[in-house]
């Protein structure tokens, strides 16, 4: 069954911004899918669409088979939503903000205090329950809208640059539990500028730009499609020349520096053989960019440049 | 989702604005005690003497009853015009606008809101007037029927202004330019007997003077108009308010893109 389904989604704001082309997507039940994109592709209004956020143009949503033209609060049941920007009252206590989400969604208090207690301890909260929102910090308000989210156990979650701005510490304990609700049956819809993230945690992809998909796919066949791969290689010892190997392209960063450029055809280990070959001595070696976010450049390339004149520069981590 | 889920949901709604209304308690019960007081302070005992007896009542016991509703009026207005539009501000309405609630849930939880406010409010002030004077009640019956239905009137109008205000400013041109000289021109202060013919015809276009006046005959047993109209009117803008506020709820104004 598909979790989320998507035909001919069309917005268009009332400044007369075309937001959505028309997009058609799914997304599987128990999938971990990313949908990635530039910034004003579409990623947001998408998700505000599925989240009744956001009043779509044409089109038709279905969440679970249930169609949110007709079966509105069917649908938003089944969903979760950690939004992009904090949405909860500054003045109320990270006890009251999760306990009266649940209350919205009809979950009894006896119960929503005990997932409360669930949630709020999984993301490292509960001894801060009593503590107003507004005393919290960055990164414990991410993990508060996220706990927010889970309350009332929801089957779909959706996640819009849920680490945006978190540190690299807090971002892995927030893909550990992500990757357990995943694991538990929850499909998780997730947007990000980090491809890295995605790459890590996502099996299925889709990439939307000017308001239309350009890749939908899974991670693995996405990342087939990439020939080349660049690397770094640090010498232990100052190049005086560039030496010519052979079926690889080399080119001389500085003079204890070289980048790489290696096809699907060939290894590695043909590599180190030629230079150990030349006497060069490599001390240590790391990709140029994360794979998916070459693709990623890729894709956006080919589409054309972006309507309004320039792109989003995609982040690695 | 069931109606008893629907019910959770409405309660949740109600708690959390009660709870907020009394969390910030300093801002809004105490202020409303202070300034009746200084009502009855200076119109009732200072200048009430003076004017004497109106409609057969001493001044300060005539004028009770139309600040109590001033206060129910202003403070469910005030309630849910300031919390909706905070929601909108601070975006925490998007947790209702995501959740499976109906429109007509959300619609009635912050009217209750409301309600509990102006009733809160009003049962403040009536024991701040009683330290001035003696009031009785002379039909408890209407009493409650027009504070319930004023307060669900305001609350209304406040959501009304909660969806179409864009900002602060927004918010508080309603209660300055149109609902303070209503009120006061409502027969708060004075009898519309005591207006030229052509004035009293145009203070019954006030809406304000049939609540005042519904309430003072509830309190007092006197009125200057028919206190059965002035539960119809209340009655019926009601319903129409309610009609047009979920109308916006469900096409999304204010509140979605």
């Amino acid at each position: 069954m598909h979790a989320l389904e998507i035909r001919q989604l069309t917005k268009t704001y009332k400044n007369g911004v075309v937001a959505l082309k028309g997009i058609d997507l799914t997304v599987d039940e128990g999938d971990f899918f990313a949908l990635l994109g530039p910034n004003g592709a579409g990623k947001s209004t998408t998700i505000g669409i599925v989240s009744a956020l956001v009043n779509k143009t044409g089109g038709t949503v279905r969440v679970y088979g249930v169609d949110m033209d007709t079966h509105l609060e069917e649908a938003k049941s089944f969903i979760g939503l950690v939004p992009q920007e904090i949405n909860f009252s500054q003045f109320e206590t990270v006890l009251d903000i999760v306990v009266n989400h649940a209350g919205f969604y009809g979950v009894k208090r006896r119960l929503a205090l005990e997932r409360a207690e669930k949630y709020l301890g999984k993301l490292g909260l509960w001894e801060k329950r009593n503590h107003r929102s507004r005393t919290l910090s960055g990164g414990m308000k991410r993990r508060l809208m996220i706990a927010r989210a889970m309350l009332h156990e929801p089957r779909l979650l959706i996640l819009d640059e849920p680490t945006a701005g978190v540190d690299i510490e807090l971002r892995r304990s927030l893909w550990d539990f992500l990757r357990e609700m995943n694991a538990g049956g929850t499909t998780i819809i997730l947007t990000t500028h980090y491809l890295e993230e995605a790459e890590n945690l996502c099996r299925t992809i889709a990439i939307i730009d000017k308001g239309e998909i350009i890749e939908h796919t899974t991670m693995k066949r996405l990342l087939a499609q990439l020939n080349v791969e660049t690397f770094i290689l640090d010498l232990r010892k100052p190049l005086a020349a560039l030496p010519g190997l052979d079926g690889f392209g080399l080119h001389r960063i500085d003079e204890t520096t070289l980048s790489v450029d290696i096809s699907k055809d060939r290894s590695v280990n043909e590599l180190f053989a030629q230079l150990s070959a030349r006497g060069i001595e490599v001390a240590s070696m790391r990709n140029k960019a994360n794979r998916l976010e070459e693709l990623f450049v890729r894709l956006l390339a080919e589409n054309g440049p972006s309507e309004a004149g320039a792109r989003s520069a995609p982040r690695a981590m | 989702m069931s109606r008893y889920r629907y019910l959770i949901a409405f309660v949740t709604i109600v708690t959390k604005e009660i709870t907020r209304f009394m969390r910030i308690w300093l801002q809004t019960i105490l202020p409303p005690a202070i300034t009746m007081t200084l009502y009855f302070v200076i119109f009732g005992r200072l200048i009430g003497p003076r004017i004497g007896e109106m409609g057969g009542f001493q001044y300060i016991q005539y004028i009770a009853p139309g600040l109590i509703m001033m206060s129910v009026i202003t403070n469910a207005y005030a309630n849910v015009v300031s919390s909706f539009f905070g929601a909108k501000f601070q975006k925490h309405i998007e947790e209702m606008l995501v959740a499976p609630i109906p429109n007509w849930v959300i619609l009635c939880g912050y009217i209750c809101g409301g309600v509990a406010r102006g009733v809160i409010v009003g049962v403040v002030v009536t024991m701040v007037a009683l330290f001035f004077t003696d009031l009785r009640m002379h039909s408890l019956w209407i009493t409650g029927m027009v504070v319930l239905l004023t307060s669900v009137l305001f609350s209304l109008g406040g959501l009304l202004n909660g969806i179409f205000a864009r900002s602060f400013d927004d918010i508080s041109i309603i209660p300055t330019f149109v609902l303070t000289p209503l009120t006061y021109l409502g027969g708060v202060f004075y009898s519309i007997g005591m207006l030229p013919p052509f004035w009293q015809k145009v203070s019954l276009a006030n809406p304000i003077l049939y609540m005042v006046n519904a309430f003072r005959y509830g309190i007092l047993g006197v009125s200057d108009i028919d206190v059965a109209t002035a539960l119809v009117v209340l009655a019926v803008f009601s319903a129409a308010l309610f009609a047009v506020c979920l109308a916006l709820l469900n096409r999304g104004v204010g509140i979605r893109t």
